[in-house]
């Protein structure tokens, strides 16, 4: 990553995306109507794989497999995050969990797609067709969805640890890392603050919703840990000042997240910590399940194109 | 377990999440005991255009009615800015009185500037 010419991604090719309302976009245009649509301009894994096809961005192993852990938390996240699409307590809700996956989706193919220029991959090559134990997502992403309230103490985790390190990774002298961690920031921001309502409402509605959002966080809790881990990668990406260390953003979330519970008037479940072992590729029984139904077309039909 | 079962209802530990915390979605009679109320939300495309009339839907209060107003109507970069008022709090003028309440402005041209014919020597119109 020495060539300074990489630090400033180019948006372009956006040429494909159909807005399919003939005019849209003119600002300023008196008639404009409040659902006039336009794609924006953001980096999107489209705009990293012609980097890479130009030859303009690879990764060293390293970093390759750095991108490959943070690329699986969000894909397997929203694999199971999407599950709850027509099964949420409400339209509206169903309609903010598919845009919470789909934003962890936009994470993991942007990362994905560039761990995958280390070996010659594709986004889709590392999606479908590894297996388990080459996944490098941490347990608590596979955990199952529960209720809606171990959904929420999950996502709430999620979202408070991923601002952590996507703001950290924002200032990575790795500038493809930075450039999809400034854009992933700003929609996990939107995370934390969708969880941390839903927290609050849940820990102060009924007596109902309060036992399951205690019970929620205690199904969760133990795979905390596993995510602010430190080792032999992440010292030297650190050192680098690729990454950070994952123990360096555990204050800051533990100060956040302390503040929401004790808002809640929820406490820190005490249960005992998982072992972990996902960033080794060791993962717990779920993560079989979400692969075989996340691969099975892919699989079936390898090339196929729709 | 099936291969290809719900991984909703996974091997282990799910007796657990079964027993103490059953689906949401399946408590539907509580969830109608307390429906949502209904919210209009506004949207405004951009700076110095009005908030327009997007649609509406559910919440359970106005910082939730905000944030799904977020998710369901700027999608797609619709907007800048967005209003949430509570669909109770409209009062809107009654369909059957369409002729007294606005009928009446029609053929009263004088209430148009183009009636009028430019004097003359006047600047800047």
């Amino acid at each position: 990553m020495s060539n300074p010419e990489t630090t400033d991604f180019v948006i372009e090719g956006h040429g494909d995306i159909s807005v399919g309302v003939h005019g849209a976009g003119a600002s300023g245009d008196g008639s404009a109507s409040a659902t006039r649509i336009t794609p924006g301009n953001a980096l999107r894994p489209e705009d990293i794989a012609l980097e890479i096809s130009r030859g303009k961005v690879k990764p060293s192993e390293d970093v390759a497999e750095y991108a490959l852990r943070i690329g699986d938390d969000g894909l397997i996240l929203a694999q199971r995050l999407g599950h709850w699409i027509s099964r949420a307590p409400e339209l509206e809700e169903d309609i903010a969990l598919g845009n919470i996956a789909l934003d962890q989706l936009g994470h993991a193919r942007s990362f994905l797609t560039y761990a995958g220029a280390a070996w010659g991959k594709s986004e889709d090559d590392l999606a479908y067709f590894r297996r388990e134990h080459e996944f490098r997502s941490a347990h608590l992403f596979e955990q199952p969805n529960g209720d809606f309230a171990v959904t929420i103490a999950r996502q709430f985790i999620v979202s408070y640890y991923q601002f952590e390190l996507y703001t950290a990774l924002s200032a990575s002298t790795d500038p493809t890392l930075a450039a999809i961690s400034a854009k992933a920031v700003k929609e996990v921001d939107y995370h934390r603050d969708h969880s941390a309502q839903w927290v609050l409402r849940l820990a102060g509605g009924t007596d109902e919703s309060r036992k399951r959002i205690i019970q929620g966080f205690k199904l969760v809790w133990p795979y905390v840990d596993e995510i602010f881990e430190d080792d032999e990668l992440t010292a030297r990406l650190a050192e680098a000042g690729v990454a950070v260390q994952p123990s360096s953003l555990r204050a800051e979330f533990d100060r956040l997240t302390g503040e929401i519970m004790a808002e809640a008037e929820l406490e820190i479940p005490g249960v005992p910590q998982s072992l972990g072992g996902g960033r080794r590729g060791k993962h717990s029984e779920f993560l079989g399940y979400i692969l075989a139904e996340m691969q099975v077309l892919a699989r079936e039909h390898p090339g196929a194109s729709w | 377990m099936a291969p290809h079962g719900n991984p909703e209802a996974p091997g282990s530990a799910a007796s657990e999440i079964n027993r103490e915390a059953p689906k949401v979605a399946a408590t539907t009679e509580e969830h109608q005991e307390s429906p949502w109320s209904l919210w209009e939300v506004f949207v405004r495309s951009s700076r110095g255009l009005s908030h327009v009339h997007a649609g509406s839907l559910h919440a359970p209060d106005a910082a939730m009615a905000l944030r799904n107003a977020r998710d369901l109507y700027t999608r797609r970069n619709e907007g800048v800015s967005i209003w949430v008022v509570p669909a109770e709090a409209i009062s809107s003028s009654d369909p059957d009185s369409k002729g007294s309440f606005f009928e009446s402005p029609q053929g009263k041209d004088y209430r148009h500037a183009t009636y009028y014919t430019k004097s003359e020597g006047v600047k800047h119109l």
